[in-house]
């Protein structure tokens, strides 16, 4: 059994991390690129949302070397993705790809099922080294998050634009290299340490924005065409509403381990949403109010086209923008790949951001 | 006295325009682009040069427009901004209490909502460039006018029929079946101004509160069936400015004059560019499957610029080599 699953921006770290150390073959698809998307674009409906198409292209690649057997979450609630899955597996089967799909519903709906479905993953595994296995993945992920968020607030001030990005790039391949508990320690510590070493402007104006909405597209940088990158370019420090961590924490783990970043959210969406509307289109609009609170500067809404929960969120940020005194810009991302059309926009919206913190000045004084 | 000299590159149109220390307007030219954005910035720095005075200089170039970085490398740029900002500034410079404005270009469409001088919010279309100038070529095109014939046409309608205006396909196909079930041409012309204004209101203009003053700029201005059709959804005036197919390299302008302040000199190449030999080339580079294609520029045959790579390898080469 040669597992594969689907790439969603750092994941791949804390699932291989999972697999390899119950002792599985695991193949991770080639990152994300045109090809994949390419694939991905040939094989679907039209009109599905843009994680389906790329997944598929994912496992396509995954095929190629030699995957045979897929993990694949599936859902529940208003968001399509919770079909995608099932769609996916019938896409394969009729192109004639043979793969063994196992659909993992979420625990907290489909308890039994899902037991099945993991046990049928780990084979002979016991279930202690299977909690063993979780907590190291969990730790891979908290690793990638301590560092990504450092990485966040380094960008904007990094004195040599590239720096950041280049202890970045090494610190994830050592995160995901690392074997166990204690290299992995050692990973993030070494990590760590060589991004307090960067070279900073520390008297620079850094402008804060938090970026909410779709978990796919808030997380995969193929996908949002490196928004996070091309706006530390720009001078801006950028909070995600969504880090991996967090929703491991919140969705598999039940919230056994509390962090403090996790906001809310349900509370801080209170006077304007209510109701699941599938997928995270909840989080969104609190989120959204949460960051405004915080004296965020600004705030981008990144979406997959067509994206139903994003789509009621938006429609509903515009009283949050109101009320809340703060921008708010709203992205959606398809599979056009040019980026002159994204940066044109964030730029706008920084320097809208900064001039009126100039005028703001202004007339402080 | 200083001049400062503002090109916009546009998808459909390349605009040069000079100001001076006061912001007066002392040149300006509109060109098609035509697909050929650096021949366009060659023929207008052509046409410009012997149409400023003499004795003044350049001291300082501000680009914009989605050929803004194209531009900046060619010319030598102060300042590169995108055509929001650089909408936004020459509107407030224009008509200075002016707080919504109504941007229609060849390719994309923009709303703009200031306060005091200051964006407080814009949007900009996204993936549909439905009610945009180019469509409005074809139109014309379609039925044998000029653009300048077409948008005079709406005006002398009476009754102006309805015309889907969700999509261009559908707005294309609705027209045609309405030709031919006999609606004169007048009604049919201010059908379809309505209806882009309706798209763009609906679209672009979602959710944002259009007070007055009103500015409506950009290539598709020039169409007084818009504007009409514009101030009668809003209920309001609607001025369309002086300048209002310029606007972008104004503003990009006016920020130029901002930029040198706090820099010592122009980076302007100076007119001696419009004697150099522009050619580009690509090629598609096979390092990963993003497959990037990307594009070389020579001055005068000498290899200058780099530009296309997702990992800037062959960016970075170039730069390194001009380095040492």
């Amino acid at each position: 059994m040669k597992l594969t699953f689907p790439h969603m921006g750092n994941m791949y770290i804390p699932v291989k991390g999972l697999l390899e150390y119950l002792d599985l073959e695991v193949v991770v698809p080639p990152f994300s690129t045109k090809k994949t998307l390419e694939l991905g674009v040939k094989y679907s409906p039209e009109f599905a949302c843009l994680p389906l198409k790329i997944n598929l292209g994912n496992f396509i690649e995954a095929r190629e070397l030699g995957a045979d057997t897929i993990i694949m979450a599936g859902g529940v609630g208003p968001c399509r993705f919770g079909l995608y899955a099932q769609v996916e597996k019938e896409i394969l089967q009729d192109l004639g790809y043979d793969f063994e799909t196992l659909v993992l519903e979420p625990p907290d709906k489909h308890f039994g099922q899902f037991i099945a479905r993991v046990k049928r993953i780990i084979g002979s595994n016991s279930w202690w080294k299977v909690m063993e296995a979780i907590k190291f993945a969990y730790r891979k992920s908290y690793a990638v998050d301590m560092v990504e968020r450092k990485v966040q607030k380094l960008r904007p001030l990094e004195k040599k634009p590239g720096t950041v990005d280049m202890i970045y790039k090494h610190a994830l391949n050592s995160i995901d290299n690392a074997q166990s508990f204690s290299t992995l320690e050692e990973a993030t510590s070494l990590s760590l340490l060589k991004l307090d070493q960067v070279p900073i402007e520390s008297d620079r104006e850094v402008i804060k924005i938090g970026l909410i909405g779709e978990i796919y597209t808030l997380l995969e940088p193929f996908v949002n065409l490196d928004i996070e990158k091309e706006l530390g370019k720009l001078g801006v420090e950028v909070t995600r509403s969504l880090y991996l961590s967090e929703w491991i924490s919140s969705h598999l783990l039940k919230n056994l381990i509390t962090d403090e970043n996790i906001k809310p959210f349900r509370d801080l969406a209170k006077p304007y949403l209510n109701y699941f509307v599938g997928g995270h289109g909840w989080e969104t609009v609190g989120y959204a109010v949460g960051f405004s609170q915080e004296g965020y500067h600004g705030l981008i809404q990144l979406a997959p086209l067509t994206c139903m929960p994003e789509i009621v969120a938006h429609n509903i940020l515009g009283k949050v923008k109101e009320d809340c005194q703060i921008p708010i810009l709203t992205i959606y991302l398809d599979e056009h790949s040019g980026k002159a059309g994204l940066i044109t926009r964030i730029e706008a919206f920084v320097d809208l951001i900064r001039r009126q913190l100039e005028t703001q000045r202004r007339l402080a004084r | 006295m200083s001049l400062y000299l503002g090109i916009d590159v546009g998808s459909v149109s390349t605009n040069l325009l000079v100001i001076d220390e006061e912001h007066n307007v002392i040149e300006s030219i509109y060109l098609r682009t035509q697909g050929r954005p650096l021949e366009s910035i060659k023929k207008g720095l052509m046409m410009l040069y012997p149409r400023l005075p003499k004795k003044e200089k350049i001291a300082g170039v501000g680009t914009t427009g989605s050929g803004r970085q194209l531009a900046a490398f060619l010319v030598g740029a102060d300042v590169v901004k995108n055509e929001i900002t650089a909408h936004a500034v020459a509107a407030a410079q224009q008509v200075p209490d002016v707080r919504s404005v109504l941007e229609i270009g060849g390719q994309d469409s923009k709303i703009i909502i200031l306060e005091n001088g200051v964006v407080t919010d814009f949007a900009m279309n996204t993936v549909c460039a439905a009610g945009t100038g180019s469509f409005l070529d074809q139109q014309a095109a379609r039925m044998g006018l000029s653009i300048q014939e077409f948008a005079q046409l709406a005006l002398q309608a009476k009754n102006p029929v309805r015309i889907a205006g969700r999509c261009s396909v559908f707005a294309e196909s609705d027209m045609i079946h309405k030709q031919q079930l006999g609606h004169s041409l007048p009604d049919i012309i201010a059908g379809l101004c309505q209806a882009l204004v309706r798209n763009y209101l609906n679209n672009v203009g979602k959710g944002k509160n259009i007070k007055p003053p009103v500015l409506f700029q950009g290539g598709v201005a020039a169409n007084p069936g818009i504007k009409v059709a514009f101030e009668k959804a809003l209920n309001t005036e609607v001025i369309v400015p002086r300048y209002f197919n310029v606007m972008g390299a104004l503003g990009a302008a006016i920020l130029a004059k901002e930029a040198i302040v706090k820099q010592e000199r122009t980076n302007f190449k100076g007119f001696n560019l419009i004697e150099s030999q522009f050619t580009t080339s690509s090629f598609d580079c096979h390092g990963c499957p993003n497959i990037c294609e990307v594009i070389e520029l020579y001055i005068d045959g000498n290899l200058t610029a780099r530009w296309g790579d997702k990992c800037n390898k062959w960016t970075d080469a170039l730069q390194t080599k001009v380095a040492n």
